[in-house]
């Protein structure tokens, strides 16, 4: 039965794999759950809007009107910072293409040699020397890749992360290499901006009580005040508890920038100091690993959201064909490679990142291939044979047929 | 008497023999640099000293985009005093370097990649990760 093929196309984003959600057609990558996000981003506005409305008057007035311009212009960069921070890719590394996979199975296979039946192969490491310190890299069985060095798998946005840190319900995303920078401008510049608020609330009490009289300041509702003084409790409290978080958050992120450790390493304790093991990647020199950090380039993101594939959908009159579902793979000539895929080794359950079979997470990677131009437009007439191919690989099931 | 294959008709007519994969060197950290170590299966098609020039040239592409020197230091401490607006309209070090590479990779295809039958991806477009050599069948059309 042949089937009828329509291409059309669509930007990367779409069929990225993952549990990010997208917006701006691709420009905004953020994580699933983004609740606490709006959260912080209610807390900052919410408390600098009573502050510019009922203490900036009066401080304006009676100190200096650079005072309120100077909380402006660091609530701006606040929020500048954490859109970035919350829209940006943090260098998430894409998965592996199955010929990909495949190569690195093979490897594997080739470094583990035979193993006997009934025995579990060893686990898929890597050991790579970097300055003199032996340092192992992970297969990530969802990604199908041997991790970099510094990265991780995030579960929750189901991607391997470059430099990854951690991931952050605030900013509803995750912190690595592409947007550490920023998180910690957030967190510094959110940290000075608390400060700021809370002093001048201080100042302020305390130049109206310097009018009034103590007490009667705190109990009376003069005339600017016309809810007898809940913003400024509000901005206080607010103020208060945020410092402490916010300020010892700006203190971790400022010993681990100027040791060049991530939150993640630090947590497992990677680079401790216990059998001699120090960490590699320190310059050895607090400025020289502040200035990698925070000056360093600015790493562009390896996942080209916007770009566009081929997306084919075939309508076929077969009732058991997989690829009535819209998103069957764009197509290929790779699918006549004479070096078929190799039966995938099944998966190992690793402590940390177990994941489920490889089938879901073939699904899953319904990645673009590229071998043709983007702009190539099938030819509309190829006819497809009808879906039998066992491969659980959604993209191996259509074969196009190239001989002329 | 050399035929030149144009990329075009390599993909639309030759078949995919094989893939080759070189891998990431980390020996010298996070930076990225790519293995010079020449694949068997390249034998047969390419001089083992071209392609480790060509891999060679790469990382020292990749070496200058990823270098921390006073330009990089500039340009980052210009950029967080505007609130990184300013990439709104300029173009950071590493882009920059990014398409002199893109530019090299065409260009190697073209002179001496495309007429043995192989492709070189560019790594970005595979993350970064490995630099995808494509074998195409050898039709015998070479040289």
């Amino acid at each position: 039965m042949s089937a009828v093929m329509i291409t059309k196309k669509v930007r990367k984003w779409e069929k990225l794999p993952g549990k990010n959600t997208f917006c701006c057609d691709g420009r905004v990558m953020m994580a699933r759950q983004k609740g606490v996000f709006y959260l912080t981003l209610f807390l900052i506005v919410g408390t600098c809007s009573l502050f510019f409305a009922f203490e900036c008057p009066y401080l304006a007035v009676h100190l200096s009107p650079a005072i309120p311009v100077f909380a402006v212009v660091l609530f701006l960069f606040v929020i500048a910072m954490l859109l970035r921070t919350s829209f940006s890719d943090p260098g998430v590394l894409p998965r592996a293409l199955p010929e990909e996979a495949t190569f690195i199975e093979m490897e594997i296979e080739a470094a583990n040699g035979n193993v006997p039946a009934g025995q579990r192969p060893p686990p898929r490491i890597r050991n790579v020397q970097i300055n003199n310190q032996i340092v192992k890299l992970k297969y990530c069985y969802t990604c199908k890749i041997f991790r970099p060095p510094r990265a991780s798998h995030c579960s929750i946005c189901d991607n391997c992360v470059d430099r990854f840190d951690h991931h952050c319900p605030w900013v509803g995303n995750c912190v690595g290499k592409r947007n550490y920078r920023y998180f910690y401008l957030f967190t510094l510049s959110l940290s000075l901006l608390t400060i700021y608020i809370f002093t001048f609330d201080i100042v302020h009490v305390v130049m109206r009580s310097v009018d009034n009289g103590f007490l009667k300041t705190l109990k009376e509702t003069p005339g600017t005040y016309p809810f007898n003084h809940s913003p400024k409790k509000t901005t206080v409290l607010v103020c208060f508890f945020t410092l402490w978080s916010v300020v010892g958050l700006t203190g971790f992120h400022t010993y681990l920038i100027s040791l060049n450790q991530t939150t993640n390493e630090d947590i497992k304790g990677s680079w401790s100091g216990k059998n001699r093991v120090q960490n590699p990647y320190s310059h050895k020199n607090i400025i020289k690993n502040c200035c990698e950090v925070l000056c360093g380039p600015t790493y562009p993101s390896v996942l080209d959201r916007r770009g566009m594939m081929q997306e084919d959908s075939s309508v076929s009159a077969t009732p058991a064909a997989p690829s009535s579902s819209p998103s069957s793979s764009s197509s290929n000539p790779v699918t006549q490679t004479t070096k078929t895929t190799a039966p995938l080794i099944p998966n190992e359950h690793t402590p940390e990142d177990a994941k489920p079979s490889i089938a879901a997470s073939a699904e899953k990677s319904c990645s673009p291939k590229e071998e043709l131009p983007p702009d190539s437009e099938l030819p509309p007439d190829s006819k497809v044979p009808p879906l039998a191919s066992p491969e659980t690989d959604a993209e191996a099931s259509i074969i196009k047929d190239k001989t002329h | 008497m050399a035929e030149t294959h144009s990329l075009q008709d390599m993909r639309q007519q030759a078949a995919v023999a094989a893939k080759v994969f070189i891998q990431r060197d980390y020996t010298n950290g996070t930076v990225c640099q790519f293995q010079t170590k020449f694949p068997s299966d390249l034998e047969t098609r390419i001089d083992k000293q071209q392609f480790e020039e060509t891999v060679r040239t790469l990382n020292n592409l990749y070496a200058e985009a990823e270098k921390l020197g006073s330009q990089s230091y500039i340009e980052g401490c210009l950029a967080c005093l505007t609130a990184y607006t300013v990439f709104l309209c300029m173009e950071t070090h590493y882009e920059k370097v990014l398409k002199k590479i893109a530019k090299f990779v065409q260009e190697q295809n073209d002179k001496i990649y495309a007429p043995r039958g192989l492709l070189l991806t560019d790594p970005i477009e595979r993350g970064l990760r490995v630099i995808e050599v494509t074998i195409f069948e050898d039709r015998s059309l070479t040289r």
